[in-house]
């Protein structure tokens, strides 16, 4: 039991409950965006009746949300397993919590007390040309929310820079580059460093990609004379958008690495093909996101050959190298299975199952029929729900488990079975939206793609009752941990 | 097969693939083997695997940009029929004209105001091909309808309130000079 829970990763007092505070807030929000989705669904299955305009307001605020508390949830796994071998400020990360709680406010009053419902890609210049839905007032607040959020989590990078370059040098020797080519790697280098060096690096071009077009948009928003051109800013918006989405799953999956070997009872240290996975990654993250673009014709042609080239490539470290690395963890290991271990596999399945429809559909001749249908939701809803989510409740179980919770009842089990259930469900529905050439974000659907907002409906009402099931029980299970549960001197 | 239906079964299976391996796994996970063994079985089958993947990455590439599936967008049109389209919120403007079957057109679409994206469906309701409709920018779709008969434009961009009614409907005719 003790190589489940060392002694390694018990927290002071404050500590605690600072990490409780970000793993109950995440989980509140991701109930609340959760019944927006559900909202939604049921609208356009016409089992309850929305005006566009609450609709749009809905999608924006479910879109943004959704993002940012996978963004937070998963900072709070890379801190809690980096601080283990660098030393992190508590402060910063209580201040990354606070903008972002912040920033969280002003979108949400944005969207609905200022009725903003341009959908979180602010794509230029739709925040601002608003037809009197909303005022230019309300998309100029939506933008300095992600401002705000943008600053906290570059505080936080910034941080865990300066950590890691205290201990190993550089980033460069945290991500373990002086072994690519040779050397005898040292064995005891810790997975999460990599990871958190690769997460650093990228994301901070990402939000810095979307603080130059938010500042950009915010200046056209009150000077029209200061003109954007258009094609630009959604270079850096899809840049921003990209990066930062797939670093939250970085940050999660240092999760994975963490735990799974402590439930295989077997090591899986870091490779030289593990190091080239995350240096290659580190690379692809940034160049990839012209994939997002194939249908912008005038986008010069070698920056979607890029896109789609890059996205094929991108493929191999997560099948090969996370997936792949895993399976050989789990393959007749003895496994210790508990909820956590189950949780974990889960979330290999769909991250490596997710990039299956994200893969084709980042081929230009399939991405002419499908860009912009359900295809695209289908896809990332399949890496996000049944893949990063899992990441992030396998850590949340676990971590009660720690602290000397019950780590389930037989309650939670019934709750993994419908929420994969419910969450397949889900998502195939929009990939075969998809295929029946069903646009994505329409608040009114045609009747033929009725029946799959129905179903989809239900199967969305399953995966938020399975989420109501592990949220209290992880809720009961952080709060009701006595103090001294996993307090150590520092 | 249309291209819809074949990237639904090829995702299937792809689906069906990850799901039998990641069953196959968790089936074995109960059962006890040297790790040592399990890993240097398991490298050498990955070496193959990417091999495997990096050879079909390569001719998947080549046969889906050979040749590139985007019309040249600075060369001058030789299509025979040029459409031009202006997206507005929430409406197209379409430039008048009957549109023949058989015969290449050229979409020229750009907007008005802020980003659209320009969806051409059959009667059926499946969609034939997309460019997006930016402003400042004008986008050059090449197409070449089979079939005369009703066919619509749907917005595939996001544009705010009435996204969703931004339809255009279109009849495409019988060419009179024949089909080439």
């Amino acid at each position: 039991m003790s190589a489940l829970y060392p002694d390694t990763e018990s927290l002071t007092p404050r500590e605690r409950n600072v990490l409780n505070l970000y793993l109950v807030s995440t989980l509140a929000l991701f109930i609340v965006l959760m019944v927006f989705g559900l909202t939604m669904r049921l609208a356009q299955g016409t089992w309850i009746t929305l005006s566009p305009a609450v609709f749009y307001q809905i999608m924006t605020a479910h879109g943004a949300g959704m993002v940012g508390t996978v963004g937070l949830a998963s900072s709070a796994v890379m801190w809690f397993f980096l601080q283990k071998y660098v030393r992190l400020s508590l402060p910063i990360f209580v201040t990354n919590y606070v903008l972002f709680m912040l920033g969280a406010v002003l979108l949400l009053g944005a969207t609905f007390i200022g009725h903003y419902g341009g959908a979180w890609t602010f794509l230029y210049p739709l925040p601002v040309h608003t037809l009197g839905v909303w005022s230019v007032g309300a998309a100029a607040v939506f933008m300095l929310g992600y401002l705000v959020i943008g600053v906290g989590f570059l505080l936080f990078y910034l941080d865990a820079m300066l950590a890691i370059i205290r201990v190993y040098g550089n980033l460069g020797r945290g991500l373990g580059l002086q072994w690519l080519f040779g050397g005898s790697i040292d064995k005891s280098h810790p997975k999460t460093v990599v990871a958190s060096s690769m997460v650093i690096i990228v994301n901070s071009l990402g939000i810095l990609g979307g603080a130059v077009v938010l500042v950009m948009s915010l200046v056209n928003a009150y000077a029209s004379d200061f003109v954007l051109n258009a094609l630009f800013a959604k270079n850096l918006i899809y840049f921003f958008g990209h990066v930062f989405i797939n670093t939250s799953i970085y940050m999660a999956v240092i999760g994975v690495y963490e735990l799974l070997p402590r439930y295989t009872n077997r090591p899986w240290g870091i490779s030289r093909p593990f190091l080239w996975a995350w240096a290659a990654s580190t690379v692809m993250v940034l160049i990839v996101y012209p994939h997002h673009l194939m249908m912008d014709f005038v986008m010069p042609r070698w920056m979607v050959i890029t896109g789609q080239v890059v996205s094929y490539a991108s493929g191999l470290p997560v099948f090969l190298v996370t997936a792949y690395g895993a399976l050989t963890n789990i393959y007749r290991c003895s496994m210790r299975w508990r909820l956590p271990a189950m949780l974990l596999i889960l979330s290999m399945f769909g991250w490596a199952a997710g990039i299956v429809p994200a893969i084709i559909d980042a081929t230009i001749s399939v991405n002419r029929v499908m860009h912009n249908t359900m295809w695209v939701p289908g896809h990332f809803h399949f890496y996000l729900m049944l893949g990063v989510l899992p990441m992030l409740l396998a850590f949340m179980y676990h971590l009660i488990g720690a602290r000397g919770a019950r780590p389930e009842h037989g309650g939670d089990r019934l709750g993994l079975a419908v929420y994969i259930v419910g969450g397949l469900t889900f998502v195939l529905m929009f990939l075969a939206g998809g295929r029946a050439s069903e646009p994505r974000r329409y608040a009114v659907h045609f009747p033929q793609w009725i029946p799959y907002d129905r179903v989809a409906s239900v199967a969305a009402l399953l995966v938020i009752l399975a989420m109501l099931l592990f949220t209290t029980r992880i809720c009961r299970g952080l709060l009701a941990a006595s103090p001294t549960a996993d307090s150590r001197l520092k | 097969m249309i291209l819809q239906d074949k990237v639904w079964w090829l995702t299937v299976a792809g689906l069906g693939g990850v799901t039998a391996v990641f069953l196959y796994v968790i089936s074995q996970a109960t059962r006890q083997a040297d790790a040592t063994r399990v890993q240097a079985q398991s490298y050498t089958i990955r070496r193959w695997f990417f091999l495997v993947l990096v050879v079909t990455g390569l001719i998947v590439t080549g046969a889906t940009l050979l040749p590139f599936p985007i019309s040249r967008q600075h060369a001058l049109s030789r299509a025979p029929q040029i459409v031009k389209v202006t997206g507005h919120q929430w409406a197209w403007e379409v430039s008048p004209g009957p549109i023949k079957a058989g015969i290449p057109v050229e979409f020229d679409v750009t907007s008005a105001d802020v980003n659209h994206g320009f969806g051409l469906y059959d009667s059926s309701g499946r969609m034939l091909a997309q460019t997006q409709a930016m402003p400042g920018v004008t986008n050059r779709l090449a197409y070449t309808f089979a079939q005369p008969g009703k066919y619509r434009v749907l917005c595939l961009e996001y544009c705010g309130l009435a996204h969703h009614g931004m339809i255009f409907e279109f009849n495409v005719v019988e060419s009179t000079e024949g089909r080439p």
